[in-house]
This record gives C-alpha cells, structure tokens and sequence, in this order.
C-alpha cells in the first residue's frame, strides 16, 4: 500500500511527459497497436470537437487523507496544491455567466480545501443547484470537522459521489488502504440516516467502482445490482446508482501497469475493447476541466497530464465560452480508457 | 534459448483461426459468444463455470482469460478457488467412482 504521492517519492512518473513518452512510444511508435488518433480516425471521429459547454469539473486541490493505489490524480496527504479563495472567485464569474448546469468538485478530496464550504455557499448564491462532489468518504470520519459533512451536504442537496471499490474488506482495503472499508461503511451509514440514498430521495448517492487490478470493469447494471445486495445484506445500506469507471493508464496506474508488468496487455484489452458510439458521447465534449490554479483542460486525466486545451481561452481569468465550444479535444493514448467497452466517464457508462 | 509450447500473447491471436476456415471458424465463434450471453444462466454464472472448466481441462489460455472475466464481474478470489474445488472435485470422483469397477472386477476375479 502506499503511502506518499510519485511526486513525493521523486519517482519519474510524476512527471507528465515522461507518461506521455511511454504512452507514445512501445507498441504504439512500432505500429502493433494503432494510436489513438489513427483508431477514431477509421470511423472518421477524428477531431473530437467540444459541444455545448454542461459541466464545468473543478479540481479544488490534490491533497487527500488517503494514497489510493491506482489514483489518477497522485493525490495524498504530501500534495499542497490548492485552489484558492481568489481563483474560486474567478471560477464563480464564470458559472455566473457560462451556460454551464452542474458543478462538479473534486480533488484530491475536495472537502479538505479550507474554503470548500465557503465555494459551495457562494455558488449556491448565484444559482447553481446542481452540484457534485467527489468525496472519498473517509474524510466524513477522518476529524471531529468534518463529522457534519453529510448535514453539509444536505442543507445544499450537494449530490455526493463516492468511490467504493468493492463490497468486500479485503479487496476495498487493498487498494484503498486498510481501514478504508470499515470508515467507509460508517460514512454511508451516516449519509443513509440524514436521507442520502434511499429510494425516492431527492438527496442522490452514487457510488463509483473502478476496478482494483489491470482489468476492465464489467457491466455495469450486473455490478450495481451485486453492490446493492452486498451492501443491504451485510449494512443495511442504500444508495441509488453505480458508475462503473475504467482505470486510465496514467499516473499511478500507469506506474503499477508498468511495474506489475501489466501494460501492454492492458493496454491491448484497452484497444480490443474499443467501441465507436462510446467516442460520440466522452465527457470532454460536454465538460471542462479546471486545476487548482485556475487553468482549464479538457477531463482531469488531460489535467494530470498537463495537456492543456487547444483554445486561445486557457485559464479561468480568460474563460471564453464561445472560444472554447467547438474547440478540438487534445488526445492520447489514455483516451482508449473512455472508449473500451461500453465507455467511461465520470457519470460510469456512456454507450 | 528454448521455445514453450504455449506463449500467452497468442491468446490475443485466437480469432485468426478463423482466416483458414472462415466458415467453421465464425460459426464457432458466433455460438461462443451466444453461449456466454445472459440467459437462464446469469452471465456471471457461465464465467464461474467457464473457470472451472478452464482448470479441469488445464487450458493456459482458458485460465487466464476467465480469470480476467470473473475479476471483471467482481467475483471474489474466495469464488474463484471454490469454483475450482468443484471442478476438481468432479475430476477425483470421477477417477474414484471407477474404483467401483475395479472392485467389480477383482470380485468376479477373485471371489
């Protein structure tokens, strides 16, 4: 299990072109696997052009109370990026004026930024009514201030999203770190008693499965249905969905594919899974990404591998809808994890 | 340096041998695919099976793909391995259950 980011370690990894390098070189430079581009090109999808602007995805920090194995993002407690309260003011103008439905909060974990609570307040304020944060769970349990996160929440009907990789101990644990499950089941608990999840609410609970190992995930409706058994059998516990997510090759994935001596048959499952009518409906064309200093990307994976957007309009104080809509959609071989089977975004499936 | 007889990466080659027979080939491969499919059995079902199969008729490539199957459904590596216990318990009762004939034969032999 580990315990400090790639970035902390100083392992090469944590740099993003070295990740690119190996995600362009290998079976991709000699031809065994066809590139990303050449492969949406054979369906004539190449470019993939932005659409109306939905959601707008905003990566408020990369610390986080835990060190996930696979984390895309390198987040842990060593991480001190951190978006502040200036470029959240610069974030509000934009929801402000943009056409953008839904606020998407993430991180690292989010709610460990000091003015989480102040962002949400303030974007309630102008209007947004759709919200999502990305929370982990553990942290509801990891200090005193943070055990009134699922009041929080409810007072303004934030739609928790949370990442459970198994209803099992073992497996959650091993990728998440021990204790993980155990914290985890009592943050669900505790969301189930103020309301969260349960049939008919308004207060939605979603979990996300992504897969512990160099595989893909399976269907989707199979593994809610199996969550939702094991979780009422065992705890009692209610939520409304599972969003089934495919692990990208980056980050510390990358790095454990490579170590594990996994990638190149992940990255074939990756490639034989492809599916075309998954390319029409990828989030980047409806979403944008912006990092905690307030520049915008494409999804958080072209975040983490600081490929910036193909726009005149690349930071949040230049924020140009009518630049940005339409824009081409920067690629590389980790888009393969968006495609393969019935698709991948941060809503689980889209094909 | 020798040669194994199997080679892991020519599992991913597996639908070429429809390129020397292109009929029995696809015909097979439409009726694999058909039998895998959701139907009294659950999808999740057939890969258990399929895992167990894979054992008793020790297949490298049959074990190494169910095995990413059934990972892919989440199935439990505890599953997995009872799934196993059945199919080598049906191969040792099979071995056993002839023990009968044998015993058979040693009566008529020497009764």
């Amino acid at each position: 299990m580990a315990t400090k980011s790639l970035k902390k370690l100083g392992n090469d990894l944590s740099q993003s072109n070295k990740q690119l390098e190996i995600l362009s070189n290998g079976i991709f430079k000699n031809g065994e696997l066809p590139t990303f581009k050449d492969k949406i090109s054979e369906t004539s999808q190449f470019p993939i052009k932005a659409k109306k602007l939905e959601i707008l995805q905003i990566n408020v920090g990369y610390m986080c109370n835990q060190v996930c194995d696979h984390c895309h993002v390198d987040a842990g407690p060593d991480r001190k990026e951190i978006m502040t309260r200036d470029t959240m003011r610069q974030c509000l103008e934009v929801i402000k004026n943009s056409g953008a439905h839904t606020l998407d909060l993430t991180g690292g974990a989010p709610e460990m930024n000091p003015d989480f609570r102040w962002f949400v307040e303030e974007a309630a304020k102008v209007g947004i009514t759709d919200f999502i944060v990305r929370s982990n769970l553990t942290i509801i349990r990891a200090n005193k201030k943070y055990y009134d996160l699922p009041e929080f929440f409810k007072k303004h009907n934030v739609h928790v999203v949370s990442s459970m990789p198994h209803w099992t101990r073992g497996k959650t644990d091993k990728q998440r770190g021990d204790g993980v499950f155990d914290k985890s089941i009592k943050a669900l608990q505790e969301l189930n008693a103020v309301g969260y999840g349960m049939p008919g609410s308004d207060l939605r609970l979603d979990l996300v499965y992504n897969p512990s190992g160099a595989f893909l995930p399976g269907d989707q409706a199979a593994m809610e249905k199996d969550f939702k058994k094991a979780l009422m059998d065992d705890f009692g516990i209610e939520f409304h969905n599972l969003f089934a997510i495919t692990n990208l090759p980056i980050a510390r994935f990358l790095d454990y594919l490579i170590a594990s001596e996994n990638y190149e048959d992940y990255m074939y499952s990756l490639v034989e899974a492809y599916n075309p009518t998954a390319v029409e409906n990828v989030m980047c064309t409806n979403t944008l990404s912006i990092s905690w200093d307030g520049y915008l990307f494409d999804c958080d994976f072209n975040q983490m591998l600081e490929l910036p957007v193909n726009s005149k309009s690349r930071h949040i104080s230049e924020f140009n809808e009518e630049l940005l809509e339409g824009r081409n959609i920067v690629i590389s071989q980790h888009c393969y994890g968006c495609t393969a089977g019935a698709g991948s975004s941060c809503q689980g499936v889209v094909a | 340096m020798s040669k194994p007889y199997y080679d892991a990466a020519d599992l991913r080659k597996f639908g070429k041998i429809t390129e020397w027979n292109e009929e029995l080939g696809t015909k097979f491969f439409d009726y694999y695919g058909k039998v895998f499919e959701e139907g009294a059995l659950t999808a999740r079902e057939k890969s258990l099976i399929a895992l167990a199969v894979a054992h008793t008729e020790q297949c490298p490539y049959c074990i190494d793909a169910y095995t990413k199957d059934t990972l892919q459904r989440g199935i439990t590596k505890e599953q997995m391995m009872e799934a196993i216990h059945v199919g080598a318990a049906i191969k040792s009762g099979a071995t056993l259950v002839h023990g009968v004939q044998m015993m058979n034969k040693v009566n008529k032999l020497d009764g």
